[in-house]
């Protein structure tokens, strides 16, 4: 997919005007003249992450108590794959930080970015197909082993875990071609960037998070 | 690549084609009224359930014409079985709490006059807002597919306690297909709230035209902010909740279902599954649902209350600040419902605690509603009448609630009639009259005709009266011993409290007839109403100050309004009258500002 390179356009910064909850102070003037406010994304992205957090919570408090009140849990060893996808995962966070970066700068008008501005946006968006692709591959590795879905409670919080985080994953990888697509018709926002990279962080660190816990309590 | 302003960013063409217009609409307003009326078809679905539960309490043996129709099993010859009883009870509330009290007084208001408010033009992601709505439609429509399966809809009550809920068609009718398609529907009900309260959010935060600071937001904003805050931290918890209760249905897992459970003498083939882990997981939604159906209520009561009154309340400031307490307090205090569960002693007492301290903030809520009113000249309107019926339910339910908050006293009433009586008077007929109050005071702008007060009026009194009627009983049956949830009455005791369930029974048939009166009005001045004046009843925030009414696409045509004074500035000297409009620059010379 070709992208199509445009002339960096020049970006005013005005003072926080209209809206946002940093403007307290009523002033006069039409509100139409004011040619900067905090974009809603950048709100609502922690917001999304809010929400995100609390039903990983919820996950974790059904597991804690879940293993807490039985006598059936068996433990078993993690698919060693998932260290190489933990690994993949960490590193397609800083290939987007570098990506945010370069476009940062491409889309402040530095001229020497112009030719690269997507390369290593698409570095990200494969290695967070491959992680996808190594997390399939290790339900293939337990499957092997003989623990499904049902099998055991231990199993059964494992693909719940790694199922819900990797359809979350998805859904930034969706985040990360639309990304593209904007970039690639002049339409992208710097917030529209920021608040995909600083999801797609946060699903690296929600991982490790959830690799920890399975570590422990599997 | 450009940067843009804020109110830039949410601005989009207004449609021209009819389903862009009025199906799949992006506009706010539009979504709200899809919301409003989604709620008003679930709300009359919900009240003929409970007719019939009604109608069999009172006289079990009678059969009702033609509802063999809906369920051959459920109600052979028009007589309703016990199952198909608690059926019809799981399907009443799962319909009111999720698709009445969630979705008319937060979605719809909030939604199509929240961006108007804050002096928006619209919500700052449309497409995720016409999502909301459309998930929350499907959600609607799976739970009701449930009536139409084989077994009929689950009878599993709307806590869905497990492990009835999670062993399938052995737990009886509707607790296979009946069950899942229930928690299907919740889950995916909960994407469409977390979608509007991401929305309400945003909104709130960064929307807010010049001038317009937090403390200068109408209450009924408050309400929704505080409501959307709620939302997003408990919807994000029941949908997990509920996608585990399905894997252990079609999956076979037994997060749910402990070890050795024989039901019908059948072993089931689950293990270790800890029953309590769901009650935990849903009341810590649950309790906060409590809130989500009752603080847009506030908002919007005491938002008309203040116009009616001509005056501020107390004090804006703490009565926001009690709204929000609620909303933290909401969270710790869910284990009240699960004081019979076998929970320790100390845990027990640990939940007592705040569910007490949450009576604070209530009572202050209160209070400030009640000082505010003393003395004042209010304005009587059918809007007025039922904010003031609000209050009066939320007191007498609320009261109840005192009871119930320790745990000595509700062993002995839970799954009482005592617990009905209070749930349905502080949650469901307050959160009603606040959804009545706010389409009294609205519709003018949501429509551009003005409903008739008359019979909004007689519509108020036969509901508040009848309301009392049915409710107040609840609390005798319940100190009685009348266990909820049974469809029959078998032992001498309960024999002789028949008669107070005709008298409820008849209440209930002649209160929900009350309500086609409202539908009547609401339907005839839409289309033959008097045509409404841009602001009728002289009030001050911007919603009252479009250009058109209704409000054009954009809200405020070419120019949004700057706000200059704080919500409500009444009872002041200006030259319109004994009030000045946010919006007005005018400057008056007994402005209430709060310090």
């Amino acid at each position: 997919m070709a992208t199509t390179i445009h002339e960096p356009p020049q970006i005013v910064k005005a003072p926080p005007g209209n809206g946002g909850w940093r403007n307290l102070v009523p002033s006069e003037g039409s509100p139409r003249a004011v040619q900067y406010a905090p974009p809603p994304s950048s709100t609502a992205i922690w917001v999304v992450l809010f929400s995100i957090t609390m039903t990983f919570a919820a996950f974790t408090s059904a597991l804690i108590v879940r293993q807490g009140s039985s006598l059936d849990w068996r433990h078993f060893t993690l698919p060693s794959i998932l260290y190489g996808n933990t690994a993949v995962l960490l590193a397609s966070s800083a290939t987007l930080e570098m990506a945010r970066r370069r476009v940062a700068s491409f889309m402040g008008g530095a001229r020497s970015q112009v030719g690269s501005p997507a390369r290593w946006l698409y570095v990200t968006l494969g290695l967070g197909l491959l992680f996808v692709a190594g997390q399939y591959a290790a339900w293939l590795q337990l499957k092997g082993e003989g623990f499904y879905l049902a099998t055991n409670p231990s199993s059964s919080f494992f693909y719940v875990l790694t199922a819900a985080h990797a359809l979350h994953v998805m859904g930034g990888l969706g985040g990360m071609v639309n990304v593209l697509r904007k970039l690639g018709q002049s339409r992208l926002r710097r917030s529209t960037l920021d608040a995909t990279s600083h999801y797609w962080h946060f699903m690296g660190g929600l991982w490790v998070y959830l690799l920890l816990l399975l570590w422990m309590k599997l | 690549m450009h940067d843009m302003s804020a109110h830039a960013a949410q601005h989009h063409a207004p449609p021209t084609s009819f389903i862009r217009k009025h199906v799949f609409s992006l506009d706010h307003k539009v979504i709200g009224k899809q919301y409003y009326g989604l709620a008003l078809i679930a709300v009359f679905a919900g009240m003929v359930l409970s007719w019939l539960m009604r109608i069999h309490l009172a006289w079990g043996a009678a059969p009702i014409p033609g509802l063999e129709l809906l369920s051959k099993n459920g109600a052979p010859a028009g007589v309703i079985t016990p199952e198909y009883y608690l059926q019809l009870m799981t399907m009443h509330a799962t319909i009111m709490v999720f698709f009445v009290l969630t979705t008319a007084p937060f979605a719809a208001f909030g939604n199509f006059f929240l961006p108007i408010q804050v002096g928006a033009e619209d919500m700052p992601f449309p497409h995720f807002n016409m999502m909301s709505f459309w998930v929350t439609f499907t959600a609607f429509l799976v739970l009701m597919a449930s009536f139409f399966v084989p077994d009929g809809p689950t009878l599993g009550g709307w806590t869905q306690y497990a492990p009835l809920s999670a062993v399938g068609k052995v737990a009886g009718p509707g607790q296979g297909t009946g069950v899942i398609l229930w928690a299907a529907s919740i889950a995916i009900f909960c994407v469409g709230q977390l979608l509007g309260s991401l929305n309400f959010i945003t909104t709130t935060l960064d929307l807010r035209v010049k001038g317009m600071s937090l403390m200068r937001l109408p209450l009924s904003a408050w309400g929704w902010f505080i409501t959307s805050c709620m939302g997003l931290t408990a919807f994000a918890v029941l949908m997990p909740a509920c996608i585990l209760l399905i894997l252990d249905h079609v999956a076979g897992t037994s997060f749910f279902v402990p070890s050795n459970l024989v039901l019908n003498d059948q072993l089931q083939p689950h293990s270790g599954g800890s029953t309590l882990l769901w009650q935990h997981l849903f009341w810590f939604f649950g309790h906060p649902e409590v809130y989500i159906a009752i603080v847009p209520g506030m908002g919007i009561v005491s938002h008309v209350l203040i116009t009616s009154m001509r005056r501020p309340m107390l004090s804006h400031r703490v009565l926001i600040y009690s709204m929000g307490a609620l909303a933290v307090l909401s969270y710790m205090v869910y284990g009240h419902h699960m004081f019979v569960s076998g929970m320790n002693p100390v845990s027990s007492l640990a939940f007592s605690f705040p569910t007490l301290m949450i009576t604070i903030p209530s009572t202050i809520i209160v209070l400030i509603w009640i000082g505010s009113l003393y003395g004042s000249k209010l304005r009587i309107t059918a809007a007025s009448l039922f904010a003031l019926g609000f209050v009066s339910m939320f007191v007498s339910g609320g009261v109840s609630g005192f009871f119930l908050a320790q745990p000595s006293i509700d062993i002995m009433l839970h799954a009482t009639y005592f617990v009905v009586g209070h749930f349905h008077m502080v949650m469901g007929v307050a959160a009603m009259f606040g959804i009545f109050s706010g389409t009294y005071f609205w519709f003018p702008k949501m429509t551009g005709r003005m409903m008739n007060e008359t019979l909004g009026k007689i519509h108020f009194w036969l509901s508040f009266v009848g309301t009392y009627c049915i409710f107040m009983p609840f609390h005798y049956l319940g100190m009685a011993g009348n266990v909820r949830r049974y469809s029959a009455f078998v032992d001498d005791y309960t024999m002789r409290l028949i008669p107070v369930h005709k008298f409820i029974t008849v209440a209930a048939i002649a209160t929900g007839c009350a309500q086609f009166i409202f539908l009547y009005n609401l339907i005839h001045s839409r289309f033959k109403g008097k045509p409404a004046p841009d602001n009728p009843w002289e009030a001050t925030s911007l919603e009252w100050s479009t250009p058109t009414t209704p409000p054009p696409h954009n809200n405020f045509g070419d120019k949004l309004p700057v706000v200059y004074h704080d919500p409500y500035q009444y009872g002041v000297k200006s030259s319109t009258g004994d009030y000045v409009m946010q919006a007005s620059p005018e400057q008056v010379a007994t402005p209430h500002e709060e310090k």
